[in-house]
């Protein structure tokens, strides 16, 4: 067991090694933020100071081992913009993220779950055609267009809900339910899927064999099949706690990290985007390395090679 | 077991028919089942075996239509309640099936699997239940009944899995055990041990059993009387001993002639010509006249009645004697 989780945190490591060294090589490669924070017209002597005083007249590969070392030592660095530290910026926008992506999460598995099994337990039927169209189009309209329609409806027709720029709770309303919509329709797709999977198997068969009421074969012995694919998505969710909110944000003006992303992107504003990235891969990592444990807890089979992995 | 005159059989099928989205698979099943015999059903895969059973129960998925009707014990089960059929189904009626280590919940210990028939059917619940399901893990053999009741499915092999279907099957003390291919997915060591396991257990609780298999020699060493089934439909209905020795309808003579011979010379095994109708492209007379080498004008004018063979011994061939001159 202590070999598997070992095994699993260094192969997090590498993948936030990976996406660090990805995001420094991108930022690097598309613009000076010499240019963009201090503007094209500026003075070559400020433009020059401002280079030196960041380093970035170093050769890339120096600047690239320096800012790791820097990572090494705790010391993410500071924004290029008001010199204040990254780390700061980036928590201090994450209650606002939160406040949006944690009640969408709780929707998503609310809603998206119940119609997934409703579905698969009435496969053909109207209901289910009714849930899946419903799916279909809750992840395929991109989330800027539901954003906008709902906007529209909510904001401007109705004058129910403010439609952005405000982050109390009635501000938060909209942008949840359009996170929401989306993640719903994805794990109901994929709830009714692994439903009708373990519907067909031969041990339903044999519960109802044995005199089950067919409600308690869908409690006790479909659910707990179903559970183990639909946790995967799950935790793919709960990854993106983050870093899912950064085209609704923007959408719905809402001060969080996702807008905090795409300002510091815009500004390269390496330190900034280099904080939220290592946010965004700590917390998919840590999700996936959730999903794994809880597959073990799930899945008896599985439970035997984890431990085997030990030996 | 409750006393049941011999006239009034424990289970009776009379015209049981099924359809998949309008292909028929089963064609009108007339069948019987006394209490406290051993009843055979072969024939090959997709010739209806399983099907019958599973519709008689209840178990076939919403699509297919049945129609019919199936009696236990005079009480009608076909469109009975779902409340009914629970209590019938595991309780008077258990069935197992061929492939035991899927046929069994894998997140779930083996023994609550059996707990849980115990509760619905004889309403046991904690200590008295695990002492039961401990001592039905004893009855059909599986050692260390202690231990392994906390096993899962996949730490026990193919045979153990049988047993432990086996046990949740006698939790609800049937009057009728239902065998679908209970040993086809065996090796064959393990497969003589489930035969005595359920030669035994009939013995002791009196119950009867229905065993579906295509194998005739199973069927052969098992059950008192053997039914023959081809494309969806009885053929042959015999004693056990007189269908091996005096087969009547040529479907049956083909299959012995295709089975090897332990003792005399070696010999080359006759296998029939040609294959099993497709359900939309059924003959509409005798399913098996296109593969018959005794068939005659008679045999397509529609699908022949039963003919008696010998006593209690029926095939459905237009031409039974004849056809029963040894091959």
């Amino acid at each position: 067991m202590l070999r598997f989780l070992a095994l699993r945190l260094a192969r997090a490591g590498v993948t936030i090694v990976l996406v660090v060294t990805f995001a420094f090589v991108v930022l690097r490669l598309s613009g000076d933020p010499a240019l963009t924070i201090m503007s094209p017209d500026a003075p070559p002597a400020a433009l020059a100071a401002f280079r030196h005083e960041w380093g970035l007249d170093q050769p890339v590969w120096v600047q690239y081992l320096r800012y790791f070392g820097a990572i090494l030592h705790g010391e993410l660095g500071q924004s290029m913009r008001d010199g204040r530290p990254a780390m700061a910026l980036v928590i201090e926008r994450l209650p606002a993220t939160l406040m949006l992506t944690v009640p969408a999460l709780l929707l998503k598995i609310g809603l998206g779950v119940p119609a997934g099994i409703h579905a698969a337990l009435h496969r053909n039927s109207m209901t289910d055609r009714v849930v899946m169209a419903g799916a279909v189009a809750g992840f395929t309209v991109p989330s800027f267009v539901l954003g906008l329609l709902l906007v529209l409806v909510f904001a401007v027709h109705l004058g129910w809900l403010p439609s952005g720029g405000d982050d109390s709770w009635r501000g938060a309303i909209l942008p949840v339910v359009t996170l929401g919509l989306g993640g719903a329709g994805i794990l109901a797709r994929f709830t009714r899927s692994a439903m009708l999977e373990v519907l067909g198997q031969p041990y339903i068969r044999t519960a109802s064999a044995k005199g089950v009421p067919w409600r308690l074969v869908v409690r006790g012995h479909a659910l707990p099949n179903a559970a183990i694919p639909t946790v995967t998505v799950v935790g793919f969710m709960v990854g993106t706690l983050i870093a899912g909110a950064v085209v609704v944000e923007s959408v719905f003006s809402w001060p969080g990290v996702g807008r905090l992303l795409v300002v510091a992107v815009s500004n390269r504003d390496l330190a900034v985007v280099q904080c939220v990235l290592l946010l965004v891969a700590s917390t998919m990592v840590a999700a996936n390395l959730t999903v794994d444990l809880l597959y073990g807890l799930l899945d008896p089979r599985l439970r035997g090679q984890a431990t085997a992995g030990a030996h | 077991m409750s006393a049941r005159a011999p006239a009034s059989p424990l289970v009776r099928i009379r015209g049981l028919q099924v359809a998949f989205g309008g292909l028929p698979a089963l064609r009108g099943i007339d069948l019987d089942v006394t209490a406290g015999e051993s009843v055979g059903l072969v024939g090959e895969s997709g010739c209806g075996k399983s099907v019958t059973w599973l519709a008689a129960l209840g178990l076939l998925p919403g699509t297919a239509q049945v129609s019919g009707s199936v009696q236990l014990g005079g009480e009608e089960l076909l469109g009975a309640a779902p409340a009914a059929l629970d209590r019938v189904r595991g309780g008077r009626v258990a069935m197992i099936f061929q492939d035991p280590a899927s046929a069994l919940n894998p997140v779930q210990r083996v023994g609550r699997q059996v707990m849980e028939a115990l509760r619905l059917h004889r309403g046991m619940d904690g200590p008295a239940a695990r002492a039961e399901a401990r001592r039905l893990f004893d009855q059909v053999g599986i050692p260390d009944a202690a231990r392994r009741i906390d096993a899962y499915p996949h730490e026990m092999s193919g045979g153990q899995n049988q047993r432990v279907m086996i046990a949740m099957a006698l939790a609800g003390r049937p009057e009728l055990l239902v065998a679908d291919e209970p040993t086809t997915a065996l090796d064959a060591t393990i497969q003589a041990q489930i035969l005595d396991l359920l030669r035994r257990l009939q013995a002791e609780t009196g119950m009867a059993l229905v065993l579906i298999s295509h194998d005739l020699g199973v069927v052969a060493d098992m059950c008192d009387r053997v039914g023959v089934m081809y494309a969806g439909r009885i053929v042959e209905h015999a004693p056990a001993e007189a269908l091996f020795d005096r087969p009547a309808h040529p479907y049956t003579r083909g299959l012995l002639a295709a089975l090897p011979e332990m003792t005399g010379p070696r010999r080359r095994l006759d296998a029939i010509p040609g294959g099993v109708p497709e359900p939309w492209n059924m003959p509409p007379g005798c399913a098996f006249a296109p593969r018959c080498a005794h068939a005659a004008a008679a045999c397509a004018a529609g699908p022949p009645g039963f003919r008696q063979a010998g006593p209690g011994h029926q095939a459905a061939c237009v031409m039974p004697a004849r056809a029963a001159v040894p091959a």
